[in-house]
């Protein structure tokens, strides 16, 4: 066969082709989808040196067995699917070299519940409204509309990126190694937290709650102490987030994901932060959610935190680019302090540049004192 | 009201005219959202309008929150002295009753009509597209006639077929492609609401407003779709300066 491609032998539970989500169509009704753990997923691309908005493949809880028709490489980040090359365990968050004929396969879920396949170039479907992401209920994008099934032939696009010459690995701080079965989230409140009774939202960050079976790409169901609505749980439907936390009137809440309509009719107590909407990506029934309430600020220094990782991964494939940044980064960060060198550590004020086709980009990070 | 700008999470801003449904509400929502648009700024990742209020989607690398509250907030003022754009109408043709739409005598029933009368009476009105949502190219319309309320089905049919034009409570609306749902089915038009293979993917937007046309036959139903099915169907659409009369 004269082009890249991959072959599925067996799908596994839920395969689908996603990026990092339809942008622009939400006023027509689409929902954004995309990964579930966008930031697995962007990782992944980064380590096979793909940009950050490549289509990989979303595997969920058992992945899938394929076969490659070329000598690829690859990457596998997010849940620990015990993933195997040709019978050989292979490793998440980092780059490795497959043969022709090789097969990849899994052996069901350690850890976590999605993981994601990059493979170098990126998969080769077509771009659908701005996205190759998979929104299966109204079956457009991805592969044909639909989740993989045994015997689709997924072509992979040519790179010019430079061929990696050796392995590339995640910072050792930097790996998520364990998920687990108890997750700690922030949220910050709003923006219908007045329709709820004060007892109520000193309940929500005070319980622990429990991931039902009812979870999936739309939502996450969760069963714990109810909360109880000022008046009514209905609101004149207004738009949604990734991560909105919606509560009907059984006083349940629901956490609102990838697949998510662009409007709902229930009020929203919080809204989980960006950072630590991977962790609800990872969780799987049964494990158990307490909330954390912070402020804006604190989100956006978790989100910062995690967009300087992956710039300093790869500052040239990181899609959307700012030509400055100013970021300000906890003491505590050490993930990202293992990545900066001990020489500049201690300096109020990093500068990482790059130079991207002949732009400069500045990065400055400045380390809070106390 | 003044509007209010507040945080969803670390990377939207909800922009909220009013709590309650009015079309000069619906407006406010709309003209924002045009202008946000027209300005092309590249930190907007997204936009979601819905009946009273707006949500700003921003990439936070790219910006930062209190400048865009005040970027929002001198937009809603300009706004407010912008000359009001065209209105666009859009037809709807419809066949009504029969096996399109098999709820047409309940509806009529329940509400002491004849099937006549509700044909008449549902496609006599313009109606005000307040939101698309819920599913691709859903559009969530303005008022019914009160005198066309009628409950939903008991338990939802598994598929109804894209077109379907239905009632619940005081609600009505079109189904764009095949779904579950729980509506009472009175007619069936043959216009794609949705395409995703389209540039603009959906035939109706917030804003818009839409009257149903009866269709005499089931001949005249397949006429249309047939062109439909082939791309040579050009929905009647009329640009008018003043706001089309409807129920808000």
């Amino acid at each position: 066969m004269n082009e890249k491609s991959i072959t599925i032998i067996d799908p596994g539970l839920l395969s689908t082709v996603q990026d990092t989500g339809r942008y622009g169509y939400q006023k027509y009704g689409v929902p954004v989808s995309g990964a579930m753990d966008n930031f697995s997923l962007r990782a992944a691309n980064l380590l096979v040196g793909n940009t950050t908005d490549s289509a990989c493949i979303e595997m969920t809880i058992v992945g899938p067995s394929i076969k490659f028709n070329y000598p690829a490489v690859i990457s596998i980040t997010g849940g620990n699917l015990s993933m195997e090359l040709d019978g050989a365990k292979i490793n998440n968050w980092s780059s490795i070299q497959v043969e022709t004929g090789s097969v990849l396969k899994s052996d069901g879920a350690q850890d976590g519940m999605r993981a994601y396949l990059a493979i170098k170039g990126g998969i080769n479907v077509p771009v659908i409204m701005g996205s190759k992401s998979t929104y299966i209920p109204a079956s457009f994008g991805g592969f044909k509309g639909r989740a993989l099934i045994a015997g689709d032939t997924l072509l992979i696009n040519n790179s010019d990126v430079e061929p990696i010459q050796e392995e590339r690995n995640l910072p050792e701080g930097l790996q998520v190694v364990h998920y687990g079965h108890s997750h700690i989230v922030r949220v910050t409140l709003g923006p219908q937290h007045n329709k709820f009774t004060s007892e109520a939202i000193k309940t929500f960050f005070d319980s622990r709650y429990s991931v039902s079976s009812n979870c999936d790409r739309v939502g996450y169901r969760l069963t714990g102490p109810q909360l109880q609505h000022e008046s009514s749980a209905d609101i004149i439907s207004d738009g949604t987030q990734f991560g909105s936390i919606q509560v009907p009137s059984d006083g349940n809440p629901i956490i609102l994901m990838a697949d998510r309509g662009p409007t709902g009719g229930y009020a929203k107590i919080g809204t989980v932060i960006s950072a630590d909407l991977n962790l609800i990506a990872q969780s799987r029934p049964g494990d158990s959610i307490v909330f954390r309430q912070v402020s804006v600020k604190e989100a956006e220094s978790a989100f910062f935190e995690q967009e300087t990782f992956l710039y300093l991964m790869n500052p040239k494939l990181f899609k959307n680019a700012p030509e400055k940044v100013r970021t300000t980064l906890s003491k505590n960060s050490s993930s990202i302090l293992s990545l900066i060198d001990n020489d500049t550590k201690n300096k109020p004020l990093t500068i990482a540049t790059a130079n991207i086709k002949g732009k400069i980009f500045n990065f400055e990070i400045s380390i809070e004192s106390n | 009201m003044v509007p209010t700008i507040t945080s969803v999470g670390d990377q939207a801003l909800l922009v909220e005219f009013e709590d309650s449904i009015s079309i000069k509400t619906n407006n406010s929502v709309k003209n924002l959202m045009a202008q946000i648009e027209e300005n092309q700024e590249e930190w907007v990742v997204d936009l979601v309008p819905s009946y009273r209020s707006l949500i700003v989607m921003f990439n936070p690398m790219l910006s930062e929150r209190t400048y865009i509250k005040n970027y929002l907030l001198k937009l809603i003022e300009k706004s407010k002295n912008v000359d009001q754009s065209l209105y666009k109408l859009i037809k709807i043709p419809t066949l009504y009753g029969s096996d399109f739409g098999m709820d047409l005598e309940f509806v009529a029933k329940h509400n002491n009509l004849t099937s006549e009368e509700v044909i008449s009476l549902h496609s006599a009105l313009n109606y005000r597209i307040y939101m698309i949502g819920f599913a691709p190219g859903f559009p969530y319309l303005g008022g019914l006639n009160q005198k066309l309320i009628t409950p939903r089905l008991d338990s939802p049919r598994l598929k109804i077929p894209g077109g379907s034009v239905g009632i619940a409570e005081s609600q009505t609306g079109i189904y764009p492609n095949d779904s579950p749902g729980g509506w009472q089915l009175i007619g069936r038009t043959p216009l794609n609401l949705f395409d995703p293979h389209s540039e603009q993917p959906s035939l109706l937007i917030t804003g818009d407003y839409i009257k149903f046309e009866p269709l005499e036959s089931i001949e005249a139903y397949f006429d249309i779709r047939n062109d439909v099915e082939s791309n040579n169907y050009k929905p009647e659409i009329h640009m008018l300066d003043i706001e089309p009369k409807s129920h808000e």
